[in-house]
């Protein structure tokens, strides 16, 4: 019984950091139909964003509140990766609706720059130039109709940039020169510290379950429920399911598709910053830190079925629980004395990467039986 | 997208030809050893470019995980020299055995033992898994970007267990090929790379032909077909899946003596050929140089080698941004490549830009003169 509750424990974890991580990009490939090969990367911002935080909260000013600020760097993590995600929208994936092989390409060169941006630009000006780009982008929508429907409208964009940039340049001097460990670039990785009611580990029925853990399970468990309520009980979800369903026609009742486009793109990238919040708490973060999940979130997708979510929840709670069976070699330990064979093939199949080999060969076979998923969108189209 | 042959007088080709050879005979007295051994190598990683365009620019398949086959035919090639040298270490097996305490040969690698099996092993090995892989998933008509997803799947499968496999294969540390012999002489040796440069120039264009040859006639026409409109071939009456596993089953061997060329020339082989960057890397190749061109996969391979180790060199921290712009810049503003867009309309639209010829008054299509071309 303990056997078995540690187990689905283990499983749920390692589901639960997949789920986060594939969520948003169930809703941008899904809903959208775009690859985004760069969702890794808006991870690793999103870790980053975390450090940066925690780092700022031990000012002496913010000292008071330094244990919240797990908590607080949520809901930045999902600005900083959602902003750079509708910049990407806006200025590459725009062009490339359509030809998702393409965007594949594009993006994944927008990863490399990620990347190599974090290594090469101190992270207290990085933060500055997310604070100028969240000011540049947002500032005109602000502004009263009046000047937004005027001739010169162009100009007040314009003067908002300047002013953007300004900030930016200011809030990132200002980070460089109280936290020295932004001010200078480094490639190295670096780690988040749990705040201290987060160390530790809780006993629930005579198991031990670490802290963490279960904060990663109910930050899954939050945002799971606040998309499922914002795609079905609001407008702008309702939107977004329309456009999902017929663009065209959508277009026609007078739905901006354009801005559904970048309402879509943007919360699926925060939450793959909300993600990486998740991911920080679990090991150091560095530059390559979105790599290692990024193939696992597209495995999580097709196999969940494209655009729904049930499935996505199922197949990441799935291979989580597979990934634990076969990782740790579980079946041994609930069938000792099975023959030889079998147990040898366990037994070789019991490290984390070679878990990984299994897993994927099981849903390549999965695949040949059920070629569009789980949950498989209906229709009778020739092509998809 | 638009395919446009130039046609040149008999003489030019000729002399082109021959200008072509010479160069390639003379390469090793001109270029420093280093250099030479360099070219050698992308030139080599010029054969697999050559088989991602087959499947990419020709049927539309785009394939993350050449990576794979790039990274088998190395095996292959490798194994053979580790064995065949390896008669001076204990059992008379690859050193490399005694580390982890194994004591035979396995025996999948017995085989290898003989030069002959292992020159077909290198090119037929590769295909047979890429033909085994594709038809899985051809089978059950996933196509588009759900096929570049499983393929990347599969090179991570792949790369995990050549990692963790050290009592078969070495693990992480890969096979070494320089202090190996063949022939009697040291594969690292200066005389046995200039060999291996002229065997690998002359295998691309080997493969060149070949590939020209493929998608020449009624074959090509249906991968280009499928790549266009792959619903219509089949209700004509055609199978899709058979043409689409050979193409890339061939895609799969060049790969393959792509990988075993390559792994000659650099020293070892090892499971980071199977990365995930490097098997993208390799479309971007084709891509840049101009997909559906069998010259831009060549050239766009060697040139963005050449230009990587550059600038490498010169600013180590930069070239992850310049290739990162490249993607960007050339799926947005160049989506035929290079070649493609100078055989095209790119010169002659960008000279009308600047009022320096006159603009065509109909529709290219209608074109009558073929040396203008005409676009579909």
């Amino acid at each position: 019984m303990e056997l078995l509750l540690d187990s689905l424990f283990n499983g749920v974890a390692i589901g639960s950091v997949l789920l986060v991580a594939a969520l948003g990009l169930a809703i941008v490939f899904g809903l959208m139909g775009v690859i985004n090969l760069a969702h890794g990367e808006l991870m690793m911002l999103g870790a980053y964003t975390t450090y940066v935080t925690q780092l700022i909260f031990k000012l002496p000013i913010l000292k008071p509140f330094y244990n919240s600020y797990i908590i607080v760097s949520i809901f930045l993590a999902f600005i900083v990766s959602g902003v750079v995600g509708i910049l990407l929208e806006k200025t590459v994936i725009r062009k490339l609706y359509g030809s998702p092989l393409e965007t594949l390409l594009a993006t994944w060169g927008v990863s490399l720059i990620l990347q190599q941006f974090v290594r090469s630009v101190p992270l207290a000006y990085g933060t500055g130039l997310v604070i100028s780009l969240l000011i540049g982008l947002f500032l005109p929508t602000t502004f009263p109709s009046k000047i937004k429907e005027s001739i010169n409208f162009k100009y007040f964009k314009f003067s908002s940039w300047i002013f953007a940039a300004l900030t930016g340049v200011l809030t990132g001097s200002v980070i460089s020169s109280s936290v020295s460990k932004l001010s200078r670039a480094s490639a190295r990785n670096v780690d988040v510290t749990a705040p201290s009611w987060m160390r530790g580990q809780v006993e629930i029925i005579g198991t031990a379950f670490p802290k963490t853990r279960l904060m990663i399970i109910v930050i899954t468990i939050i945002s799971v429920i606040a998309i499922t309520l914002f795609l079905n009980q609001s407008a702008w979800g309702m939107r977004i399911r329309a456009v999902t369903q017929n663009r065209q026609m959508s277009d026609c009742l007078g739905i901006s598709t354009e801005k559904v486009d970048i309402i879509t793109f943007g919360i699926g990238s925060g939450l793959a910053g909300v993600a990486g919040v998740a991911v920080s708490l679990l090991g150091s973060v560095g530059p390559n830190v979105g790599g290692n999940y990024i193939v696992g979130c597209f495995m999580v997708v097709v196999l969940g079925g494209v655009g729904n979510l049930l499935g996505t929840v199922l197949a990441s709670f799935g291979i989580g629980i597979m990934t634990d069976l076969i990782g740790a070699g579980r079946l041994l330990s609930i069938w000792p004395d099975m023959p030889l064979p079998l147990s040898n093939t366990i037994n070789f199949f019991a490290t984390t990467s070679m878990a990984r080999v299994m897993i994927f060969a099981l849903i390549v076979i999965f695949l040949q039986f059920k070629p569009t998923g789980l949950f498989p969108q209906k229709g009778r189209m020739v092509e998809n | 997208m638009s395919f446009i042959k130039i046609k040149f007088d008999k003489k030019i080709v000729l002399s082109f030809w021959i200008i072509l050879i010479a160069l390639i005979i003379a390469a090793p007295t001109l270029l420093p050893v280093f250099r030479l051994n360099l070219l050698g190598r992308y030139l080599s990683l010029s054969i697999v470019a050559l088989g991602v365009d087959l499947i990419w620019g020709y049927t539309g398949l785009l394939s993350l995980g050449q990576g794979i086959f790039f990274a088998l035919g190395g095996y292959c090639a490798a194994m053979y020299l580790q064995i065949t040298s390896s008669s001076e270490f204990p059992n008379n097996i690859p050193e490399f055995f005694a580390l982890y305490g194994v004591e035979k040969l396995p025996f999948f690698w017995e085989p290898f033992k003989s030069p002959i099996f292992t020159f077909c092993a290198i090119w037929i090995i590769p295909a047979l898994v890429a033909g085994l892989i594709g038809f899985l998933v051809f089978r059950n008509r996933i196509k588009g970007v759900y096929f570049s997803i499983l393929t990347q799947a599969s090179l991570l499968v792949f790369f995990n267990f050549f990692n963790g496999q050290q009592k078969l294969i070495n693990g992480t540390n890969g096979l070494k090929t320089d202090v190996t012999q063949l022939f009697g002489q040291m594969v690292g040796s200066e005389s046995m790379q200039r060999m291996f440069f002229w065997i690998t120039a002359f295998l691309v264009i080997a493969a060149w032909f070949f590939a020209k040859w493929v998608v020449k006639g009624r074959f090509g026409n249906i991968l280009i077909g499928i790549r266009d409109d792959e619903p219509r071939v089949r209700f004509t009456g055609y199978n899709p899946v058979i043409f689409k596993t050979i193409i890339f089953s061939i895609a799969g061997g060049l790969a393959g003596i792509s990988g075993a060329l390559y792994t000659v020339q650099s020293g070892i082989v090892s499971p980071q050929f199977m990365t995930v960057p490097f098997s993208i890397e390799m479309v971007i190749w084709v891509a840049v140089g101009g997909r559906g061109t069998l010259l831009g996969a060549i050239l766009g391979a060697v040139f963005i080698n050449y230009a990587k180790s550059l600038v490498s060199e010169a600013l180590p921290a930069s070239w992850m941004f310049i290739q990162g712009g490249l993607f960007i810049l050339v799926v947005t503003a160049l989506p035929e490549g290079v070649l493609g867009w100078i055989q095209g309309d790119g010169p002659r639209n960008l000279l009308q830009r600047f009022g320096l010829k006159r603009k065509i008054e109909t529709y290219p299509s209608l074109e009558i003169n073929n040396k203008e071309g005409n676009n579909e």
